[in-house]
C-alpha cells in the first residue's frame, strides 16, 4: 500500500465517520501509541476541513492493560496515556494501525472504561490482516489484508517514519 | 532503556540511565493518581510485604498506595506486632515470610546494609526504604523527579542539602544521584553534623549556609533529628536557629524562584521558618504526591516483565 491508498484509505473511513456519527460534536478520537497517533490527528484534520467541527484527539498508552505482561521478554517502556478530555457519555472512535490479534483493543478498551463510561466505542484500523484471538471486529477497515501468521506488517507513517506505506515482510530467520 | 536490576537497594548501585528510566517510567505513572478510577491492572496477583523495623507513617503508605494503584496485594508487616520483640533473628523473619511467596519486601531498618544482607539469600525483590544512616533510594529519586519537574533538568544546577548530614540517609542518597546525574551539590552544616569526609563523595561543603546559599537553585532541608540531641552535636537549638535555618532573609540570596525541599517531617521554626514552608517555592507537598508515582514505577520495574534468575 502506497501514500496514495492510505491517503485515499483514511479520506473514505472520514466520510464513513461523518455518515454514520450523526452528533459529531460528541465524537472524540483516542489514538493508540505510538501510530494510532498520527492516524487519529489525521482524521480530525479531516473531519475539521470536511464539517468545520473539532475532534479532539487523545493518546492511549495500553502497556499497563496487557495480557501478556509477564510473558514478554524485557519490560516494555510504559508511557503516557493523555486523554485531556472526559471520555463519560462520549463516542470514541479508538484508532489503531493494524488489527491482528485483537488483544490490544481488549487492552484499550479496558483501559477506556476505567477512564468513564464512554456512550459508544466504536473501532478504526488501516490494516485489518485477520487471525483474531478475541471475538473483536472493526467499524472501519482501510484495507483487509490476508496474511499468514508469521508474515509481519509494517506500517510506515511520514509523521515518524518518514513516508507513508504499508510493508509485508517475512521475519529474519535467526540461526 | 531496559532495566535489569533484580533489587532496589540504594543508589550508589545505579547508573544514570537507569536512574533516568526510574524518573521518565514515573512521569507516564504520575496521570494515573488524578484519574477517578486511580488504579491500573498491571501488578494484578503480585504480592508485596512491607517490613518496617523502624517507624515510619509516610513512605510506608506512599509505598501502599502506589502498589493499590498497581492493583498489587500488600500487606504491612509492623516491628510491634512480630516475632522480632520475640527474639527471632532478621534471618528467620524474611525465611518465613518468604515461604508466604511474596514477590517483593520492602524493607526499612535502623541497621546500615540490612537490605543488601537481605537479598543475599532472598528470591523476592528487595526494595530499600531506607536503612539506617546508609541510603533512602526512593526518597532521593522522587526528589530528583521535582527538580527535574520544576527546573527542567538537573544537570548543571546548584543545589544545596542543609542540616545533619552525619546521620542522614536521604543526604547520601541525594550526593550518590546528583553527582551521577551532573547536579553541583553543596553540603551545609554545623561541623559536628558534617564530617569533612563527605568531600569524598565528589561534593563541596560548607559551614557558612549564607555564603553558600548564593545563587543557588534549589535548597533542600534535613529534619534536625531532635532526638539525637542528648548527644550534643550543637549547643543548642537557638544558636543552630541562628546558622542553619533557612529565612526569608537567607532566602533572598538564592536564585530568583529557587525550590525549597523538605524530606518531612518538618520542625517548623528549627531548620525551616512557618512562611516559606508554606510558600510557593516550597514544593515539600509535591515530593510527596510525586513520591507515589515514583514508587509506582520502581515496583513496575522492578516486579514487571520475565521472571528473573535469582541472584547467585
Amino acid at each position: 500500500m502506497d501514500s496514495r491508498k492510505i491517503r485515499r484509505a483514511i479520506h473514505r473511513m472520514t466520510t464513513e465517520i461523518i455518515e454514520r456519527n450523526r452528533n459529531l460534536k460528541n465524537v472524540v478520537i483516542v489514538g493508540i501509541r505510538t501510530r494510532g497517533i498520527y492516524l487519529g490527528k489525521r482524521i480530525s484534520k479531516l473531519i475539521r476541513e470536511m464539517e468545520k467541527v473539532d475532534v479532539p484527539v487523545g493518546v492511549l498508552d495500553i502497556t499497563l492493560y496487557r495480557d501478556d505482561f509477564s510473558k514478554i521478554e524485557a519490560q516494555h517502556m510504559v508511557r503516557k496515556t493523555e486523554i485531556n478530555f472526559s471520555v463519560a457519555k462520549k463516542d470514541i472512535l479508538l484508532v489503531d494501525d493494524v488489527l491482528f490479534t485483537g488483544r490490544t483493543i481488549r487492552a484499550a478498551m479496558d483501559s477506556l472504561i476505567d477512564l468513564g463510561r464512554p456512550n459508544t466505542i466504536q473501532l478504526l484500523v488501516l490494516i485489518d490482516r485477520g487471525h483474531r484471538e478475541l471475538p473483536i471486529r472493526a467499524d472501519y477497515v482501510g484495507k483487509f489484508l490476508p496474511t499468514s501468521k508469521r508474515e509481519l506488517v509494517q506500517v510506515k507513517l511520514k509523521e515518524i517514519d518518514n513516508s507513508d506505506e504499508v510493508l509485508i515482510t517475512e521475519p529474519v530467520r535467526l540461526i | 532503556m531496559a532495566f535489569k536490576q533484580k533489587h532496589l537497594l540504594g543508589i550508589q548501585s545505579l547508573t544514570p540511565s537507569e536512574i533516568n528510566t526510574i524518573l521518565s517510567t514515573a512521569e507516564s505513572f504520575l496521570e494515573i493518581s488524578t484519574r477517578e478510577v486511580k488504579k491500573v491492572p498491571i501488578l494484578r496477583g503480585k504480592t508485596i510485604i512491607n517490613l518496617f523495623f523502624e517507624p515510619s507513617t509516610r513512605t510506608r503508605s506512599s509505598f501502599e498506595l502506589a502498589a493499590k494503584r498497581l492493583s498489587a496485594d500488600i500487606v504491612n508487616f509492623n516491628l510491634t506486632g512480630s516475632s522480632v520483640v520475640k527474639g527471632e533473628s532478621l534471618k528467620d523473619t524474611i525465611l518465613n515470610l518468604e515461604a508466604m511467596n511474596p514477590d517483593a519486601l520492602i524493607i526499612r531498618h535502623s541497621c546500615a546494609g540490612a537490605p543488601n544482607f537481605i537479598s543475599t539469600f532472598c528470591r523476592s525483590h528487595v526494595i530499600n526504604a531506607g536503612d539506617g544512616s546508609h541510603e533512602h533510594p526512593t526518597q532521593a529519586l522522587l526528589d530528583a523527579f521535582t527538580i527535574k519537574q520544576e527546573k527542567k533538568k538537573i544537570e548543571g544546577l546548584k543545589i544545596v542539602i542543609v542540616g545533619d548530614i552525619l546521620h542522614s540517609r536521604v543526604a547520601r542518597s541525594n550526593i550518590f544521584l546528583l553527582k551521577k546525574l551532573g547536579a553541583k551539590t553543596i553540603l551545609v552544616g554545623p561541623p559536628p553534623l558534617l564530617p569533612v569526609e563527605f568531600k569524598n563523595f565528589g561534593v563541596e561543603i560548607d559551614y557558612d549556609f549564607d555564603q553558600a546559599i548564593a545563587g543557588a537553585d534549589v535548597i533542600m532541608m534535613l529534619r534536625i533529628q531532635l532526638e539525637r540531641q542528648k548527644n550534643i552535636y550543637f549547643p543548642s537549638i537557638r544558636e543552630y536557629r541562628n546558622l542553619y535555618s533557612l529565612t526569608k532573609k537567607r532566602y533572598k540570596n538564592a536564585k530568583k524562584n529557587a525550590i525549597i525541599m523538605h524530606p518531612g517531617p518538618i520542625n517548623r521554626g528549627v531548620e525551616l521558618s512557618t512562611d516559606l514552608a508554606d510558600s510557593a517555592e516550597s514544593v515539600i507537598l509535591k515530593q510527596v504526591e510525586n513520591g507515589i508515582a515514583v514508587r509506582m514505577a520502581v515496583l513496575y520495574l522492578l516486579l514487571g516483565g520475565k521472571e528473573r534468575e535469582t541472584a547467585d
